[in-house]
């Protein structure tokens, strides 16, 4: 096989090509290790951090911001979209603090502070 | 209930007619088919208070416009009306334009125009040092000035509300029946209204109401007028309004500053097909930009902060029609009040009561009638000092809610409450500013939504842009 | 009056690394003025991921990034101004603000202005039609969902694919409407290529190239938009109109810092990035007042924001110790193939490496940057590729500005 890709690991946007078997693939036009490893996993299983929001419960008009810990598969995204709709916090909620357990192999985590 | 006088279409016409009536001891109900006041010819028209040079003498136009200009002033100032008498240049483009400025300057007299004077290019440039160096004969008329037309309406129906008129709005007129000597007016949704007189003010629907009583002696042709609005950092560019005689090109646009210190620019006069329909195009804000620059070279029109399109409500003779409606008793037609109609609207409003007197309404004068209205604005007004002795008193005036117009949470909660109230974002916008300015609401309008939602205690779903369908949100997360 | 040693017009990413800067290099009288009831402005909205790579050397969603340096601004004890809006700088250093508490003067050793920017506007753009509700700049949207939780629309198209305008796609995608298409005026996008990738491509969101929305349609609430493509001049090609159903339309066609307190102040400002003339202080022509952020140049990564920030917290900081060197300054302007450079002059005497910004006025394959002082080569760097979207910085070593005289220029010249 053989695949163009542009790498989103970091603003910089290297176009890469990746070649060959998988288990065996050779990776060209990075800049960074973390580019690699990307794009042999773009081409073996891709993967997507999700950002999204959940109501504050106690607080009026107020959303906190969550996100996956870790990116998780990306057929799964619009499936753990769905999951962390019907996720809600009650605030005081901290940068950090972790309000699912499991979501496709990654914590749901809070990203903004509300106090 | 049955009211005295039900008045149809709260523009600016249908809200200084309501006003009028207010002054006698009457029942006045004013229905409008919108979600608030001042949505038609009035809140997107050129804001400016007409010389008087322009109608023919004899027309009603004419008498109007003459006997309007000095009420208008008056008017304007016991409501707090944002306004200015800065004078208005007719300008001719070389000697083959120039045989109309004294065609002008004549009628002005006839019509009883003061103060009017023909000045060279030259000096017209001492006074206006942006205009074009192609211009080379000037009607100077110091009597006119410009006035926020939407602000005037929304004053008007609010001191007559405050005087006892009832404002229902969303109530768009589908039928008038009369039977004995009550006229019994439904609306769309069923609602009905009834009263002993009507006063059709409805602007370019005004032929259709007129022809729910019988009367079709004339047709509506309207006329949309695009313009473009400019950022404050042009509104110096002139001090007066810059008018262009008529030629073969097209009767011209104005350069004009506003009362907010913005530069407006247009109109465009083409012929449309619906009554409401008032979108912009391309063609027609490319024939403002080139027009515009025609008289003051130096515009920049980069500074745009928006476009807007206004329906002139016109018909085929070209006058005002303000008469009994023909076949149709204690029914008066307003109708037909394009240019000047702004600068004539309480003249307009005295006549048709006038009429109404003819007709034996009754009208005993309302003792308790106070025709004065407090400023919205008056925050702006005060010394820094004033401003935080009040907002001691007043916190909300503090919090800033629109940056680009400093608008405070206090001026938002008073247009929310006061009469007529705002009932949704654009109504807000209309008598605070909030979202008129360089960001266009991008930063203030969710907060506005929040404030319409908390007051009306309305969720913040059904907080509209301008009522109906407009919905600004279309759910809830989570 | 009040009075304030540094003074630091708005709490986002600029102000909070600029007052930590300031109150880092001795100046603890540091205070921060912000409109908003909680620090870290726009990056409270931002909640995607991609931010601080560069600066923190790890990825975080944009309310961490505020985070991080909120706390900073909380250990140090700086004082913040919450809900307050200044409405008045002066060039005698007077900050006029308001709030519910009233009205307030300080007297300020030295202003920072770090207001950001704001979107332009549909009536900026002139598009023709009507006005119905639904069609939002994409940041109100953003507002709308990521704070407040509501949905903006069902089925929406996107002028402009800045990153704002992509992030925008996606987030619309992920709480279930359609977005239609994305239409981008240039021939190329204004945003980071990566956003195309992740945004776009991986939710099948077509991007048009050379297409502007021509008309809006909907009386109450958008209907649809006509879209169509546009010659090299930007002109509208009537031939291609297309009509597209859907109820909202977002706006991502450029952000314009806001500078009306800046102008007001008489502050002179550079035409092209709309913001103040500075020197490598961050230093605008008015002695004492400072810039940075976008409220100077839009930048496309806080990051950078961040670093400018700090360099005009610091020149705040030495301004008012008495620290800084007069002396000899140039000017720096932008030659072949660039479209601006900021600073606009620097000082030669600081003895220190100025890093120079800029951007590119057309997408560039492998390009050379050489910064010159006459026929002197100050600095060279290669770059793979270059483009408008993506601001570029150049280091000058300090020992190449010393003495040097005239004017310094950044040009670039493609490298086949």
């Amino acid at each position: 096989m053989k695949k163009d890709l542009i790498c989103i690991v970091c603003p910089r946007g290297c176009s890469v090509t990746v070649e060959g078997e998988i288990g065996a693939l050779k990776v060209t036009g990075c800049s960074c290790t973390k580019g690699e490893q990307y794009a042999i996993e773009e081409c073996t299983h891709p993967t997507r951090t999700v950002t999204s929001i959940v109501r504050v419960s106690n607080r009026e008009d107020t959303m906190a911001s969550v996100k996956t810990s870790c990116p998780i598969p990306k057929e799964s995204i619009f499936a753990a979209m769905e999951s962390i709709r019907g996720l809600s916090v009650e605030a005081p909620v901290c940068v950090g603090d972790v309000i699912c357990k499991d979501l496709y192999g990654a914590e749901v985590v809070v990203t903004k502070e509300v106090l | 209930m049955v009211y005295d006088v039900i008045v149809v279409g709260a523009g600016v016409i249908g809200g200084m007619v309501t006003r009028e009536l207010t002054k006698y001891q009457l029942n006045v109900c004013l229905l409008e088919k919108e979600s608030d006041v001042a949505c038609g010819a009035s809140k997107a028209n050129s804001g400016f208070i007409h010389g008087g040079f322009d109608p023919e003498p004899g027309t009603l136009k004419a008498k109007m416009n003459t006997a309007g200009i000095g009420k208008l002033y008056e008017t304007a100032k016991m409501l707090h009306v944002p306004h200015k008498q800065n004078g208005s240049f007719v300008c001719a483009f070389g000697s083959e334009e120039e045989p109309a400025i004294h065609e002008l300057y004549e009628r002005g007299l006839e019509n009883g125009i003061q103060g009017m004077s023909i000045i060279s290019g030259e000096e017209a440039r001492k006074m206006e040092p942006e205009l074009s160096e192609e211009i080379t004969l000037v009607l100077n008329i110091p009597s006119a000035g410009i006035i926020c037309p939407y602000e005037l309406t929304i004053a008007a129906v609010g001191n007559a509300m405050d005087n006892g008129a009832t404002l229902k709005t969303n109530f768009t007129v589908t039928q008038i029946q009369r039977a004995g000597d009550v006229y019994t007016v439904t609306g769309s949704d069923g609602q009905t209204v009834q009263g002993r007189y009507v006063v059709n003010c409805a602007g370019a629907y005004s032929d259709k109401i007129s022809a729910m009583v019988g009367d079709d002696s004339f047709t509506i042709i309207p006329r949309a007028g695009e313009y473009l609005l400019l950022d404050k950092a042009e509104g110096s560019r002139v001090t007066h309004t810059i008018f262009q005689v008529p030629s073969k090109e097209g009767k011209g646009i104005l350069v004009s500053p506003t009362v907010d210190n913005n530069l407006l620019t247009g109109p465009t006069a083409l012929r449309v097909r619906t009554s409401g329909s008032t979108e912009t195009t391309d063609d027609g804000m490319a024939i403002v930009r080139n027009l515009a620059k025609k008289s003051v070279p130096g515009v920049d029109f980069r500074q745009i902060i928006t476009s807007f399109s206004g329906v002139r409500a016109s018909v085929a003779t070209g006058d005002f029609i303000i008469e009994p409606a023909k076949g149709a008793e204690n029914f008066v037609n307003v109708a037909a009040i394009d240019s000047p109609g702004l600068t004539s609207c309480v003249a307009i409003a005295e006549y048709a009561v006038e009429i109404l007197g003819k007709m034996d309404l009754d009208l005993t004068a309302n003792p308790q009638f106070d025709g004065t209205r407090s400023d919205p604005h008056f925050i702006k007004k005060m010394s820094d000092e004033e401003k935080s002795a009040y907002i001691a008193e007043h916190p909300e005036y503090g919090r800033i809610i629109c940056r680009c117009e400093t608008v405070s949470e206090g001026e938002i909660r008073d247009a929310i409450k006061r009469n007529p109230p705002a009932s949704d974002v654009d109504g807000v916008k209309r008598r605070t500013r909030s979202g008129m300015g360089r960001c266009q609401g991008g930063f203030c309008m969710p907060y506005v939504m929040k404030l319409l939602s908390e007051v009306n205690n309305v969720p913040m779903e059904q907080v509209t842009k301008k009522g109906k369908t407009s919905d600004l949100v279309t759910g809830r997360i989570g | 009056m009040i009075k304030h040693s540094v003074v630091i017009v708005g709490g986002g990413p600029a102000g909070m690394a600029a007052a930590i800067a300031a109150y880092d290099r001795g100046v603890t009288d540091t205070v921060i003025i912000d409109r908003e009831e909680e620090l870290g402005g726009i990056l409270r909205q931002c909640i995607h991921n991609g931010f601080g790579l560069h600066k923190l050397g790890r990825e975080l969603t944009g309310p961490e990034y505020a985070d991080v340096y909120k706390k900073q601004v909380e250990e140090r004890g700086i004082k913040v101004y919450h809900t307050t809006m200044v409405t008045a700088v002066s060039p005698e250093l007077v900050v006029t603000a308001q709030s519910r508490e009233g009205l307030m003067k300080i007297q300020a050793g030295a202003v920072v202005l770090a207001m950001g920017c704001r979107e332009r506007s549909r009536g900026a753009l002139s598009v023709a039609g009507t006005r119905p509700a639904g069609v939002y700049s994409a940041g109100t949207a953003q507002k709308l969902i990521n704070c407040m939780g509501y949905t903006v629309g069902k089925k929406a198209v996107i002028l402009g694919s800045g990153d704002i305008g992509l992030i925008m796609a996606r987030r619309l995608s992920l709480e279930g409407a359609k977005v239609e298409a994305v239409c981008e005026i240039m021939p190329y996008s204004g945003g980071l290529t990566r956003n195309i990738v992740q945004c776009l491509e991986d939710y099948g969101i077509p991007l048009y190239l050379s297409h502007t929305v021509a008309e809006i349609h909907g009386t109450d609430r958008v209907e649809g938009v006509t879209i169509a493509q546009v010659d090299e001049n930007r002109r509208i090609m009537p031939e291609t109109k297309r009509y597209i159903p859907c109820d909202t339309l977002l706006l991502s066609v450029g952000l314009i810092p806001e500078n009306e307190l800046t102008r007001a102040a008489g502050i002179p400002m550079d035409p092209v990035t709309n913001g103040a003339l500075v020197d490598e202080n961050r230093q605008t022509e008015v002695p004492g007042i400072f810039a940075c952020g976008n409220v100077l140049q839009v930048h496309d990564l806080v990051d950078y924001v961040s670093d400018e920030a700090e360099i005009a917290g610091m020149g705040a900081a030495d301004f008012v110790l008495g620290k800084q060197n007069g002396g000899e300054s140039v000017s720096v302007k932008p030659g072949q193939g660039v479209r601006y450079v900021l600073p606009q002059r620097i000082n030669v005497g600081e003895e220190k490496d100025v890093p120079l910004f800029l951007r590119v006025v057309k997408p560039y394959g492998k390009v050379r940057f050489t910064v010159k002082a006459g026929e002197e080569v100050l600095a060279t760097a290669v770059r793979l590729k270059a483009a408008p979207g993506e601001m570029e910085k150049i280091v000058v070593k300090k020992e190449k500005l010393d003495g040097v005289q005239g004017e310094i220029t950044v040009s670039l010249e493609e490298i086949v």
